[in-house]
């Protein structure tokens, strides 16, 4: 904007120094003693830490068999909520008596943090499989429900005049005019949903698990072993990104099938 | 008045308490140590407001959290919208920031809290660490994207006029971003509280989320309502007030107005 654009080499020496500025100040930070390297483990101690943790457990576990355990949970809860949400938005968008019903209920719990449900959650499910998988719920769970029913209120209503008139009855309205009217808000709300529940799920195993990344690191704290901790949070920003990158290449996927049917 | 959709929504709520006091008081289906009835819920409200829970009244919990989310996120709108904007208006800042950016965006904030309390202890300064964290990102990127899309042509008509460096950002490239840095500001807020509670329920000594930790620890599930709902209130109140700026700010801005 104050400038012209730049080259692909400026941008790549320009951002080449702003990642050597960054590993600089923190290497620094940690050699001088300016934070002790206890709590402050340089670069490369960390990406050791990485290493040695893909074969020697820590927590019970090695680094991959934490992630397998999160994943697992975290797939469950994403699932529940996709199927649970998905359709109870599409019939809000149709039936507006569901609708003026559902609404204020969720208006209403929708300001309460997923974390906040952490109590209950282990109260009702434990802290096995069933708790933390709740919470992964309630975060995925409002984005799946607001964009289904987004995308079904905002159908084209010349495409259901003409099916009414047609005879459509409701059943194959929802399944065969909102849906995949709706689809592109869908999967983009999926998306939504699977950052969220990613995010929660770091929440509940750092609050109530027994295995997995977050519990790792908790118990990493707690023994004062920062590299394994910060070992841990690159772990989680990595499956983050990777579960995103994949998600967008999906939904780019899915736009240009329709682009070529439509 | 109420519209039709009104009515039905006050109906559902009232439904909603029946059904509650059925399902706990009047039947027992479901039990006391699962979900609270409204009398306990009422009982634990009464307690912690008045007599205190987990070492201090509602009011006092209520006030530290409010406090540490206030102080968090205004370190965050601080840090964060500043470099937004100026990577926004500088390409090579934009070049240079971005690939650690990149590194530590996809981190969640809350994955940040054991590396807090590591550093800062259980105290007040790592839940304003992470609360930063949390609400710094949603700021910056919000911030960027809004002096991204001013369209061209005003700024340079300001240039052309003489507007001197300083005048620009402050009467141009930032009104005009305003929009988009409000909504960053929002999610920003939303974070905050997530991350407040989340940083609470890990280790804490008052807070909201310090409540809901005893009350789980206690096997009380009254007092898990009160603070849940105490929760939901502080954020509901929070995002309120920062529409209520968001319209005083952008008064300005016709498209805003509806």
């Amino acid at each position: 904007m104050g400038e012209k654009a730049l080259s692909l080499r400026e941008r790549l020496a320009w951002g080449a120094l702003g990642l050597m500025l960054f590993l600089g100040l923190w290497t620094f930070l940690s050699t001088s003693g300016i934070v002790p390297s206890q709590f402050l483990p340089t670069p490369l101690e960390v990406l050791n830490r990485i290493i040695r943790l893909m074969t020697d457990p820590f927590a019970g576990a090695t680094l991959p068999q934490h992630l397998a355990s999160s994943f697992q949970r975290y797939a469950l809860g994403v699932l529940l909520a996709a199927a649970i949400g998905v359709p109870l938005g599409l019939l809000m968008g149709w039936f507006r008596l569901l609708d003026n019903i559902i609404t204020p209920i969720f208006d209403g719990l929708r300001f309460i943090a997923p974390i906040a449900w952490v109590p209950f959650a282990a109260l009702w499910f434990g802290t096995g499989i069933g708790g933390p998988v709740m919470i992964i719920f309630a975060g995925a769970f409002p984005p799946c429900l607001i964009n289904a029913y987004r995308g079904a209120r905002f159908v084209e209503p010349r495409l259901i005049e003409a099916a009414r008139m047609l005879g459509t009855g409701n059943a194959r309205m929802i399944l065969e005019i909102l849906l995949p009217d709706a689809t592109p808000s869908i999967v983009a709300g999926l998306r939504v949903s699977a950052g969220l529940g990613w995010q929660s799920l770091v929440g509940a195993e750092l609050i109530v698990a027994a295995a997995g990344v977050g519990f790792m690191m908790v118990q990493a704290q707690a023994n004062v072993a920062t590299p394994t901790v910060i070992a841990g949070m690159l772990a989680i920003g990595a499956v983050g990104m990777l579960i995103d990158v994949l998600l967008r290449q999906g939904e780019g996927w899915l736009r240009r099938r329709r682009g070529l049917e439509a | 008045m109420l519209g039709r959709r009104g009515w039905i929504g006050l109906g559902t709520i009232a439904a909603l308490l029946v059904l509650w006091f059925v399902l706990t008081t009047a039947t027992g289906w479901v039990s006391a140590a699962r979900f609270p009835s409204p009398a306990e819920f009422w009982a634990s409200l009464w307690q912690v407001s008045v007599r205190g829970y987990a070492g201090g009244q509602l009011l006092t919990h209520a006030l530290h959290s409010l406090k540490l989310v206030a102080m968090g996120f205004a370190v965050a709108i601080i840090t964060g919208v500043p470099l937004g904007l100026w990577m926004g208006w500088s390409r090579k800042a934009e070049a240079a920031i971005n690939p650690v950016f990149l590194i530590i965006r996809p981190i969640p904030p809350l994955a940040w809290i054991p590396l807090a309390i590591l550093w800062l202890g259980l105290g007040d300064a790592a839940k304003i660490m992470v609360i930063w964290f949390s609400a710094f990102v949603p700021s910056v990127i919000n911030s960027f994207a809004g002096v991204r899309n001013i369209d061209r042509p005003l700024i340079e008509a300001a240039r052309m006029l003489g507007t001197p460096h300083g005048r620009l950002v402050t009467e141009v490239i930032a009104p005009a971003a305003s929009p988009m840095i409000f909504t960053g500001l929002r999610l920003s807020l939303q974070a905050a509280w997530t991350t407040l509670v989340a940083a609470e329920l890990v280790g804490a000594l008052v807070g909201i989320g310090f409540i809901l930790n005893m009350a789980q620890q206690d096997l009380y599930p009254g007092m898990i309502l009160v603070g849940m709902v105490v929760v939901g209130l502080l954020g509901w109140a929070t995002t309120w007030l920062l529409g209520l700026a968001e319209k005083r700010a952008l008064a300005w801005n016709v498209a805003a107005r509806d």
